[in-house]
C-alpha cells in the first residue's frame, strides 16, 4: 500500500509537471485513501470497468481527478502514458472526473456537492437490487459547505444505506484558504454522527489505519458509515503542504525544479 | 463621456478580474451599502484587496451558491446593494430557483457576475463551461442580461448598476479581452453599438465573438461584401429598434455568440425580428456541452471563429 501511495504521488506530479498547472493540494490529500481502496478493498476488474458486480467509487470532489486517474492507470484501466494527456485538447482525462471519457470513472463530478447524492443513489439502487456491491464516496471539507451534502446524509440514513462509506477529506483548506476563515466547520465527525452515520475520525495519511477503519465500516449494519480523514492539503509536496494557494498551482521555474527533484526522489524510493 | 470606439481594437493586458475589485473599492468608498458576496472564489476574481479595504463589506459565503443568493435577498431587503460573483454555471444553474424566486419574483436587488463565459472556462472543462447561462437568465422576468465586451465596458457597467435597482446578470471573461472601446467610454444599457458600418450584412456579436466579427468583416470587405458589426452587449432588454433598422437595411443578419444558439443572443435576435421578413443566421455552440482544452482549440471545436462567420455569411447571402 505504501508503495502504491508513492506511485500515485509520483504520477500526479508528472502529470501536473507536464501540464504546468493543476489541482495539486486536493489531489495529494487523498492519495493514501485511494491507495488502500484500490489495493486492498475494492472489488473491481480493471479489464472490465463496467462490471455489474464491481464496487463503486464516486470522487465527489471532482477536481482531484489527477489522483484518481493515477490510481486507475496504475491498476491498468488504461495506459500510464495517457496520464500525460491531462487537460490536453481532446484528452480522455479532463480536469474534473467524467464518466463518459475515462475507464474506471463511475460518475461525472466537478460541481461540488453533487457526487455525494449520486453515490447515495447508487447505494439505494444496489439495495433495491439486493446486491452486495459497496459504494465509496470522497468529498472535500470545503465541499461540505454545500447544503446538498446534508440532504444526501439524511437520505442515506433514512434508507439505511449500510453499503455506503463516505470519506470526508478534512484537509482544513478550501479554495481561498482555511475552512476556519471561510466557513467554520466545527467538529465534522460530530455533525455527521448527528445525522446517524457510524462515524470515525482517523489519520488520513496512514494506510494501515485507513484499512482498519474501512473494514470496521463494512461490518456496520443498517446505518451508513463515515470516515473523516484528518489530512494535509498538498501532502508529500512539502513546499505546498498546508500553504495557502496550494489548491490550483501554476509552477514557476523554482517550483518546477523542486517538483523535478521530488520526482527523482520518489522514483528512487519506489525502485 | 459617451462610447468611443477604437478603430483598431487592441490586445489589452488588463484582466477583468482586476477591474472588478478595483471598481468595487471605488464604489464602496462612495456608498457603504455595497456588499460583495463570495463563494470561495476570491482568488479567481481577485477581491483580496477589496477585503483588506472593506473587511465588513466582503461577505464570505463558503461554497453555498444557493444560500448566497438567499442571503443576498435578505441583504437587499435591508437596503444593501449586493454584488455576487462565482463561475457562470454556479452563479446561474446551481442556484436558479433561488435567483428566480427570492430575487426575481420578490423584486429584489442583486448584481450577479458570472465568470469564465463559455469557452473561456478552458481547462476547467465541461462542468465549468456555461453555454446556457444567458438563456436561463433571460427567462427570469425583468432580469437585465449583459455580456461584457472589454474591460472598459466592465468598469462602466459595474458603476452604473450600483445605482440601478434590480436584477442584473453580467457575464464576463475573467482574464484579458480584446479592447474595443477607448478608456472611460460610457455605455447605454439596452442600446446596441454599431462598431462598423456596412450595407449588405450585419454581424451582431457579443463578448469574445466581437473580435471574431471584426476579423470576419475584414475578410468579407476584401471580397466586396459590405459588412456592419454591432456589439449587442445588452441581450435583455435587447435593442429591437436597432435590429429592425439593420434588418431592413441589409440582406442578412448573422449573430455570433460564445453560448448555445438556443436561448442566447441568436434566439433573442430572432425573437426581435419576428415581424420582419429578414434573414437571420446564427453562429454559436450548436446544442453541445463543454469540454477541456485551450480557448483557441475550443473556439475551433465549437465553430466560434471569424472563419465560421465568413462561411455562414456566404452560405446565407
Ligand atoms: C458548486 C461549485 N462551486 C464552486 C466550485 C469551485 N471550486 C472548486 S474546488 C473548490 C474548493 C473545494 O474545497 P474542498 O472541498 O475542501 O476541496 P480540497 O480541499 O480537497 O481540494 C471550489 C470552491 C465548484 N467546483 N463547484
Ligand atoms: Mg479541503
Amino acid at each position: 500500500m505504501k508503495k502504491f501511495s508513492a506511485q500515485i504521488r509520483l504520477e500526479i506530479l508528472k502529470m501536473l509537471k507536464q501540464r504546468g498547472f493543476g489541482h495539486l493540494g486536493g489531489s495529494m490529500s487523498i492519495v493514501e485513501t485511494l491507495s488502500v481502496l484500490y489495493t486492498k478493498v475494492m472489488n473491481i476488474d480493471p479489464s472490465n470497468p463496467a462490471w455489474e458486480d464491481r464496487d463503486y467509487l464516486v470522487l465527489s470532489k471532482g477536481h482531484a481527478g489527477p489522483a484518481l486517474y493515477s490510481a486507475l492507470a496504475l491498476k491498468g484501466y488504461f495506459k500510464k502514458s495517457i496520464l500525460l494527456t491531462l487537460n490536453d485538447n481532446n484528452t480522455t482525462l479532463p480536469s474534473h472526473c467524467d464518466r463518459l471519457l475515462t475507464p474506471g470513472i463511475d460518475m461525472t463530478t466537478g460541481s461540488l456537492g453533487q457526487g455525494i447524492s449520486s453515490a447515495v443513489g447508487i447505494a439505494k439502487a444496489l439495495k433495491l437490487e439486493k446486491k452486495q456491491n459497496k459504494v465509496y464516496v470522497i468529498i472535500g471539507d470545503g465541499e461540505l459547505n454545500e447544503g446538498q451534502c446534508y440532504e444526501a446524509l439524511q437520505f442515506a440514513y433514512h434508507h439505511k444505506l449500510d453499503n455506503l462509506v463516505l470519506f470526508i477529506d478534512e484537509n482544513k483548506q478550501q479554495l481561498d484558504g482555511f475552512t476556519k476563515d471561510i466557513m467554520i466547520q466545527q467538529d465534522i465527525s460530530k455533525k455527521v454522527a448527528a445525522f446517524g452515520f457510524d462515524t470515525v475520525k482517523i489519520d488520513g495519511h496512514n494506510e494501515e489505519i485507513i484499512l482498519k477503519a474501512i473494514k470496521n465500516a463494512l461490518l456496520v449494519k443498517d446505518v451508513p458509515s463515515c470516515i473523516v480523514l484528518d489530512t494535509v492539503k498538498g501532502k508529500g509536496v512539502e513546499m505546498y503542504e498546508g500553504e495557502i494557494n496550494n489548491h490550483h498551482v501554476r509552477f514557476n521555474d523554482n517550483q518546477l525544479e523542486y517538483v523535478n527533484n521530488l520526482i527523482t526522489e520518489l522514483e528512487e524510493e519506489i525502485s | 463621456m459617451s462610447v468611443e470606439i477604437l478603430m483598431q481594437s487592441l490586445n489589452s493586458p488588463i484582466e477583468l478580474r482586476n477591474v472588478y475589485g478595483e471598481t468595487l473599492i471605488e464604489l464602496t468608498r462612495e456608498n457603504n451599502k455595497i456588499v460583495l458576496l463570495e463563494a470561495d472564489l476570491m482568488g479567481a476574481i481577485k477581491t483580496n484587496n477589496y477585503q483588506k479595504a472593506f473587511p465588513n463589506n466582503l461577505i464570505s459565503c463558503g461554497i453555498m451558491e444557493a444560500n448566497m443568493v438567499g442571503v443576498a435577498s435578505g441583504l437587499s431587503l435591508r437596503g444593501f446593494i449586493p454584488y455576487m460573483h462565482t463561475f457562470g454555471p454556479f452563479a446561474t444553474r446551481r442556484c436558479y430557483d433561488q435567483l428566480f424566486l427570492s430575487i426575481g419574483y420578490a423584486k429584489l436587488n442583486l448584481k450577479i457576475i458570472g465568470s469564465d463565459s463559455g469557452v473561456s472556462a478552458a481547462h476547467n472543462g465541461g462542468t465549468h463551461m456555461p453555454f446556457e447561462d444567458i438563456g436561463l437568465m433571460r427567462l427570469i422576468p425583468k432580469c437585465t442580461v449583459i455580456e461584457i465586451s472589454d474591460h472598459v465596458m466592465f468598469r462602466d457597467i459595474l458603476k452604473q448598476v450600483s445605482s440601478r435597482y434590480g436584477m442584473y446578470y453580467i457575464r464576463i471573461v475573467r482574464k484579458s479581452m480584446e479592447q474595443i472601446y477607448k478608456e472611460d467610454s460610457t455605455f447605454k444599457i439596452g442600446k446596441g453599438i454599431v462598431l462598423r458600418e456596412g450595407k449588405t450584412v450585419a454581424i451582431v456579436a457579443t463578448g469574445i465573438m466581437i473580435k471574431e466579427a471584426l476579423l470576419a468583416r475584414e475578410m468579407l470587405e476584401k471580397e466586396g461584401i459590405s459588412t456592419a458589426v454591432i456589439d449587442m452587449f445588452t441581450i435583455k432588454p435587447i435593442d429591437k429598434e436597432l435590429l429592425i433598422r439593420y434588418a431592413n437595411k441589409t440582406d442578412l443578419i448573422v449573430t455570433a455568440e460564445n453560448h448555445n444558439i438556443i436561448g442566447g443572443l441568436g434566439s433573442a435576435v430572432l425573437e426581435s425580428l419576428e415581424k420582419t421578413n429578414s434573414k437571420v443566421a446564427r453562429v454559436g455552440v450548436e446544442d453541445r456541452f463543454g469540454q477541456v482544452g485551450t480557448q483557441q482549440f475550443l473556439q475551433k471545436e465549437y465553430g466560434l471563429t471569424a472563419l465560421k462567420i465568413v462561411e455562414t455569411v456566404k452560405e446565407n447571402l
